[in-house]
């Protein structure tokens, strides 16, 4: 698969690794060229510094053939912007942004976009380790979240 | 009318200050504290502090009964989730963006934003229609068929000026659907005549944006 990855911080990071290992061509884009140093030597994958709302980036990442999406950085409208550029303006087949918000992860969800929301994730998974002491699936536990806050 | 601007820089600051002054009932949302301290003690309790991409926030900042929400802050991600979830959660009737790329506008426009103001495009603009190039100004997208309404001003050095319509090399999917001159809109046949200053109304495929530009540039 062709995999475009937007944020290189700790989740980017290690997703970028774990699909090259893979042997998939992977492309990360960040903004500053040191955050490229996580990625370590072994990774081969191609790196582009720029703004992922910015076209002309994501293009020079090769978005226009890219199979898959993933938006990571730490700001969540960045992710949804970036996201929703894949989507209508290059078609990604699959489009995946990390949002924290669990309401506008939920909201993006709404309009096509697959979000991974791991504030609801990883707090679900600790209720559950915590009250049972056994490690519960990483399912996605923002519909109960927002049972609850909404 | 119930507006409210979010992001209190210098754009959001000025413009709550004019609304106010011509009896809008305005709020202004900056999520900065600093900021937002600077700005309440000169405006008052027309400002508020909050992060006006949070629901609850919105929220409490009376989304739902707002005529019209307007997005300043100087970050195009920003402003887009801003009107895109006034208009979920609270179907605001009219979401107003400032885009700082222009080439967002189009992707604004597709998703549901009823107005955008880019300053870089305004004043890209300027400097055209004083050199006389043909710029294509985008009015509206059509959510259907990736259609778009266009306008082009014919300048003094346009090729087409003072050809007919019936002559234009026009590409597949485009057309002239109406010509402003003075003021007035008119309904173009092919035997009308292209004058200087016609503000040229056109549809086109998005597709074909670029074509259709060559023709009057």
């Amino acid at each position: 698969m062709n995999i475009v990855i937007l944020g290189c911080g700790r989740v980017g990071t290690t997703f970028a690794r774990l699909m090259y290992k893979d042997g998939h061509t992977v492309t990360v884009i960040d903004m500053q060229s040191e955050a490229f140093r996580r990625l370590g030597t072994r990774f081969k994958g191609n790196r582009i510094v720029g703004n992922g709302i910015d076209e002309d980036v994501l293009k020079r990442a090769g978005i226009a053939d890219a199979d898959v999406f993933v938006a990571a950085t730490q700001g969540d409208n960045r992710n949804i912007m970036a996201a929703q550029i894949a989507q209508h303006t290059f078609g990604v087949p699959r489009v995946i942004a990390r949002i924290y918000d669990p309401i506008r992860a939920d909201r993006y969800r709404q309009l096509g976009i697959i979000t991974l929301c791991t504030t609801t994730i990883a707090s679900g998974l600790l209720r559950d380790f915590v009250t049972t002491n056994e490690w519960g699936l990483a399912k996605d536990y923002s519909a109960e979240y927002l049972a609850q806050n909404v | 009318m119930y507006i409210i601007i979010v992001g209190g820089g210098n754009i959001g600051y000025y413009l709550a200050k004019q609304l106010n002054a011509a009896k809008h009932e305005v709020l202004l949302l900056e999520k900065d504290r600093t900021r937002y301290r600077i700005l309440s003690e000169e405006l008052g309790e027309i400002v508020m502090q909050g992060d006006g991409c949070q629901a609850d926030q919105q929220l409490e900042a009376g989304f739902g009964r707002a005529d019209a929400v307007v997005a300043t802050t100087g970050s195009d991600d920003d402003n887009l989730v801003v009107c895109q979830m006034a208009k979920m959660e609270f179907s605001v009737p009219r979401t107003i963006s400032r885009v700082n790329d222009p080439r967002s506008e189009k992707l604004f426009h597709q998703l549901g934003i009823d107005a955008t103001v880019s300053s870089t495009k305004i004043i890209y603009n300027l400097i055209e229609q004083e050199v006389g190039g043909g710029e294509m100004i985008p009015l509206a997208a059509l959510n259907r068929g990736n259609i778009e309404i266009v306008e082009i001003e014919i300048g003094t050095k346009s090729p087409v000026l003072n050809k007919q319509v019936k002559d234009l090399n026009l590409p597949p999917d485009a057309l002239i659907i109406s010509i402003i001159r003075d003021e007035h809109a008119v309904l173009p046949s092919g035997e009308t005549i292209l004058q200087l200053h016609d503000s040229v109304i056109a549809l086109v495929n998005a597709d074909r944006e670029p074509e259709l530009r060559d023709v009057f540039a």
